[in-house]
């Protein structure tokens, strides 16, 4: 069963008809031809689709396309202007934080969301206090980002490179 | 993926009728649990009623010095709440341990206790199942049980065949914070509204392991209400799991301690989140000493059946009830003398 949905990816509108049973995840990669969030598990549990959904980092191959008419994403390919990179790009960069590449959009995505989380004062399982502030220590980093699997296992320099885009 | 039908109607009433008239129509919510089993082949409506942006997504106050929970109010948000991070650590505790930081930012309030009741086979079309399949049987029953239950199972091994036979486990972290609360959850249905004490909301499995819920077809949850606690009160909530992060619990624990009263739920071992309410008895009015505690939860665990299984099965779960809840009200207790 089909049903038409308007989408604002990256910045720019789209209209398009899908089937109800198309995720926001497929509906990018396949009708729109941004590839930039990876299809890993397809299941919600690795984290390579994670995209900014109406500002907040989510998992989209657990998003129907058609519960998301109206939505506002971004995905790691938007989050700077065509031939610059994001503070979050610059970081994993400059910290060597990925070898195969697969996870890193849904990481760097993942990040961005991370920072903003924490700069609103949200806590963590980790956050000792949780009514204080919250620091990017390495034990925050690691269960904040753990939703983002990464098969290289790049996990050494990509915390560094969160705290890096963090202390920017 | 089944073809079905998907429906945004204009407010929670007609969402209600919609799923009313039609025997397989499912709520979405946040859609972390039912998308993915839509994928897996074991949720096949002929109609999706979309209710994620006709609940409200509000933390508010209410009157009587407690919290309302917005059905669509993300466990992300819940979270972070101040007044639930001040008020209910024990909540904002649980729900900071489940899942990960993008699947918080999509699930919701009434979604995550509703998440289905389940073990590794439910997951697997291509194994008997009572649950997904009434009277298929059970593929759990001396399988990978590490996960399963120990409390409210018949035998420590079930009759794999009888249609009756279940051993799953609610794995919400959430509904074990919400258990130990009293929450109340408000309901709409199609002959009005109902309050259901949390306690209530979820069943043993009975003679019926298809259905994980006393929610009849069509009642939508329109908010979760946290009761006012008493000044003083303590909580908190400890989860053991195979993983530092991103795993469900083997054993899980939330405690509510107001003066006198100790109010003890238990999350990984049994099909719904486990008031300890032998426990309780025992220990109100007491000094909550370890030893105290730990007789009393081994007056709870009396009836637990260890179920045998792959890798030694789940025996280690009764000691580990156990004393988990004797680390987690002694953490609480020795904070209140501090
Ligand atoms: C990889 C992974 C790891 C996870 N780890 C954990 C974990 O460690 N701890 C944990 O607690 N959870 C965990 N979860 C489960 C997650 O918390 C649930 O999937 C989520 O809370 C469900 O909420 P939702 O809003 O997405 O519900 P949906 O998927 O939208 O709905 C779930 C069910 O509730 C019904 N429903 C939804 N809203 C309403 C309503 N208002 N009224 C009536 N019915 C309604 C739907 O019909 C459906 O049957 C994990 C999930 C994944 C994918
Ligand atoms: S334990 Fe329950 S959910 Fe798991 S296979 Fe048996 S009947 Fe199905
Ligand atoms: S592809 Fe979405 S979490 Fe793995
Ligand atoms: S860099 Fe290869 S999967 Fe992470």
């Amino acid at each position: 069963m089909d049903a038409e949905i308007s989408l604002r990816v990256d910045g720019e509108s789209h209209r398009l008809t899908v089937d109800t049973r198309t995720t926001l995840l497929d509906a990018l990669r396949e009708r729109l031809g941004n590839t930039s969030p990876k299809k890993g598990c397809d299941h919600g549990q690795c984290g390579a689709c994670t995209v900014l959904l109406d500002g907040q980092r989510s998992l989209i191959c657990l998003a129907l396309a058609v519960a998301h008419d109206g939505a506002e994403i971004t995905t790691a390919d938007g989050l700077a202007p065509a031939g610059e990179l994001h503070p979050v790009q610059q970081a994993f960069l400059e910290q060597d934080a990925f070898q195969c590449g697969y996870c890193t959009p849904g990481q760097v995505c993942s990040a961005v969301g991370v920072l903003d989380e924490v700069a609103r004062g949200w806590p963590s399982h980790v956050t000792e206090d949780l009514t204080g502030d919250v620091e990017l220590s390495d034990a925050e980093v690691s269960e904040r980002m753990s939703g983002n699997l990464c098969r290289c296992a790049a996990y050494e320099n990509i915390t560094p490179a969160v705290q890096q885009a963090g202390a920017r | 993926m089944k073809p079905f039908a998907y429906a945004h109607p204009g407010d929670v009433a007609e969402a209600v009728r919609d799923v009313a008239a039609e025997p397989n129509a499912v709520f979405l919510a946040g859609g972390t649990n039912l998308v993915d089993h839509l994928k897996l082949g074991i949720a096949t409506p002929d109609l999706v009623v979309d209710v994620r942006t006709l609940t409200s997504r509000e933390v508010t106050d209410l009157p009587d010095g407690g919290l309302r929970l917005g059905a669509a109010s993300t466990n992300s948000e819940v979270a972070a709440d101040r007044r639930v991070r001040e008020r209910y650590p024990v909540l904002a505790q649980a729900l900071l341990a489940g899942a990960t930081g993008q699947l918080r930012n999509m699930a919701t309030t009434g979604g995550n206790p509703l998440q289905r009741t389940r073990c590794v086979y439910f997951g697997d079309v291509t194994t008997p199942c009572n649950k997904r399949e009434p009277g298929s049987g059970c593929s759990a029953v001396g399988g990978y049980t590490r996960y399963l239950a120990v409390l409210g199972v018949p035998a420590a091994l079930p009759d794999p065949t009888a249609p009756e036979t279940c051993i799953a486990t609610h794995p919400s972290d959430m509904a074990v914070a919400l258990a130990a609360l009293d929450a109340q959850v408000q309901v709409l249905g199609p002959a009005g509204t109902r309050t259901i004490p949390f306690g209530e909301l979820h069943r043993l499995v009975g003679d019926d392991p298809s259905t994980d819920t006393t929610l009849e077809h069509g009642e939508l949850i329109t908010s979760i209400d946290l009761p006012p606690l008493p000044a003083g009160t303590r909580s908190s909530y400890r989860k053991v799991r195979d993983r530092a992060s991103y795993a469900y619990a083997l054993v899980s624990v939330a405690a509510v301690v107001s003066g006198d009263d100790v109010r003890i739920a238990l999350g990984g071992v049994a099909h719904k989140p486990w008031r300890a309410t032998r426990a309780e008895e025992l220990l109100r009015g007491r000094p909550l000493t370890d030893h105290a505690v730990r007789a009393a939860m081994d007056a709870e665990l009396a009836g637990a059946q260890p179920q045998p299984g792959v890798g030694g099965g789940n025996g280690f779960k009764i000691p580990l009830a156990a004393r988990t809840v004797v680390a987690t009200l002694r953490e609480l207790t020795s904070e209140a003398t501090r």
